[in-house]
């Protein structure tokens, strides 16, 4: 594969009179894990969220799996009908900081919902592989619970495991562990470790976790006011970071 | 005439208050949640429709309101009998302040919960149908259990457009027997049963939902 499934060029992104991100290029190749790491505010949730569709932006050309989030003809905020911006979504998926599980569905159908109601899958299809997710997250017990009645760790691998039964060729992370207490991370992490294996898995993953992130990731970036200020293979980027900024903000994190 | 002999004209009165009252607020249910989820449209014709409705329902007295129906409208050639009228009417006002709590509740469904059902890929109405509302409805029956209540206590006015209900009949037997203390007080009594049997009702409607449900309260708090 030599064109990226993911390519930021000159992307624009202002909130009202803030920019965000200014002239940001950026390329993901398939397969490829890329962890984003960098100050609060700098802008890496934004990037996952104009990836989800969840936010538009301004100016630049950004492309999925070799489809423009802006159609030609592009009307709205998107500059894209819902109809295309549908076909981008059926690529990426999401997990959340703080899980956002439907309270109101089991396990089960917190997984199933989406492949029936989307994908038109045939109900005991999606729940022969929502088993299937749910065993390899460590959940199946736990299938006909509510959410409310798991733990943060158990609640963020369920969601992990309704993400991945629409299939995407995108996974995006966002600080999947930040919402969690400490003795809970370990279970999670575990889960996208495994994940991690998944040859033709891209994942794009946002993190405060250092050593988790220098242990699964092909590349590792570091943001600062929605620029990547240096990005290389994590074995090089953190035990001989180049910029004076990359280094301020790993000594930070790492003794702070 | 001893006060177990008003009982026949109260209770046939009080048949009628209960038929205008369920249908009224059967009827109001529907168009709350009609124009409650009109409100939060994007399209601003039709959200701007819905808000015309409430705030011209909410913001005009009950009886003007079955005036205007009952007297005003037949002048332009629409007339309705009596019983239709304030069915009508009634329904239109509990559908306004409905609107309100519909609206009010879906808005308060975590924006988070829209993410993960755009990030899912499930269309807007899907996403209404099967992730807002079914959160959203839950925290409306306290609401809507007060309306109700409300609505079965607006229902005294359509006597005023010649509807033999409750206070109808009263204002009848009081004017024939003078006896103002027993009537009134088995007038009161029968509004106060029916206020009660409807609380319970939807008491046991919310407890349903909220079984099918089958999550806490706490889960999204
Ligand atoms: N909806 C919004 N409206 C206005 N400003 C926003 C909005 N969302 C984000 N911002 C601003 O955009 C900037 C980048 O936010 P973003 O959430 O991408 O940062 P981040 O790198 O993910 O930070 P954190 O580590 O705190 O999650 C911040 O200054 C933030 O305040
Ligand atoms: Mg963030």
């Amino acid at each position: 594969m030599t064109t990226p499934i993911i390519r930021f060029q000159d992307v624009t992104k202002r909130f009202g009179a803030l920019t965000v991100l200014d002239d940001f290029n950026f390329d993901v190749r398939q397969g490829e894990k890329v962890t984003l790491i960098g100050p609060s505010g700098s802008g890496k949730s934004t990037v996952l969220r104009i990836l989800m569709t969840l936010e538009p932006f301004q100016e630049g050309n950004l492309e999925l799996a070799g489809l423009s989030y802006h159609e030609p003809q592009g009307r709205g905020e998107f500059k894209a009908s819902e109809k295309h911006l549908h076909r981008i979504r059926s690529n990426v998926g999401m997990v959340f900081q703080s899980f956002n599980l439907f309270p109101h569905m089991s396990v089960l159908r917190n997984i199933v919902e989406a492949p029936v109601a989307v994908l038109k899958m045939k109900r005991d299809e999606a729940e022969g592989r929502a088993v299937e997710l749910l065993r390899m997250v460590g959940l199946l017990d736990k299938k006909d619970h509510y959410p409310s009645q798991l733990s943060g760790g158990q609640q963020q691998r369920v969601a992990i495991a309704r993400a991945l039964a629409m299939r995407p060729r995108v996974l995006l992370f966002d600080e999947p562990t930040s919402a969690l207490d400490p003795q809970l991370v370990g279970e999670v992490l575990g889960v996208i470790r495994g994940l991690a294996h998944e040859h033709d898995l891209t994942m794009l993953l946002v993190t405060h976790e250092m050593r988790f992130a220098r242990e699964v990731s092909d590349r590792v970036c570091f943001f600062d006011k929605g620029r990547i200020v240096e990005q290389g293979e994590p074995e090089r980027f953190f035990s001989n970071p180049e910029q004076p900024r990359t280094r301020e903000f790993l000594s930070s994190v790492l003794n702070g | 005439m001893t006060w177990s002999q008003y009982l026949v004209p109260l209770l046939k009165g009080a048949q009628i208050t209960v038929m205008i009252s369920l249908a009224s607020i059967v009827l109001g249910a529907i168009i709350a949640f009609v124009a409650g989820i009109a409100r939060t449209s994007a399209n601003p014709v039709i959200s701007g429709i819905a808000f015309t409705y409430v705030v011209l329902f909410r913001g005009t007295p009950l009886l003007v309101q079955l005036f205007w129906f009952y007297y005003a409208l037949p002048l332009v050639g629409v007339s309705f009998d009596p019983i239709t009228t304030g069915i009508m009417v009634l329904s239109l006002l509990t559908g306004a302040f409905g609107a309100e709590v519909v609206r009010g509740a879906l808005l308060a469904v975590p924006p988070q919960q829209h993410e993960a059902a755009r990030a899912l890929n499930f269309s807007k109405s899907y996403t209404l149908w099967h992730i807002s509302m079914p959160q959203a409805i839950i925290e409306m029956m306290p609401a809507f259990g007060n309306l109700a209540v409300q609505n079965l206590k607006d229902t005294a006015l359509v006597s005023l457009i010649s509807i033999a209900d409750l206070t109808f009949q009263a204002q009848s037997l009081r004017n024939i027997t003078l006896d103002s203390a027993t009537v009134y007080t088995l007038t009161l009594l029968g509004y106060f049963i029916i206020a009660l049997c409807l609380m319970v009702i939807m008491r046991l409607i919310e407890m349903k939902l909220r079984r099918g449900a089958a999550f806490p309260r706490s889960a999204h708090s």
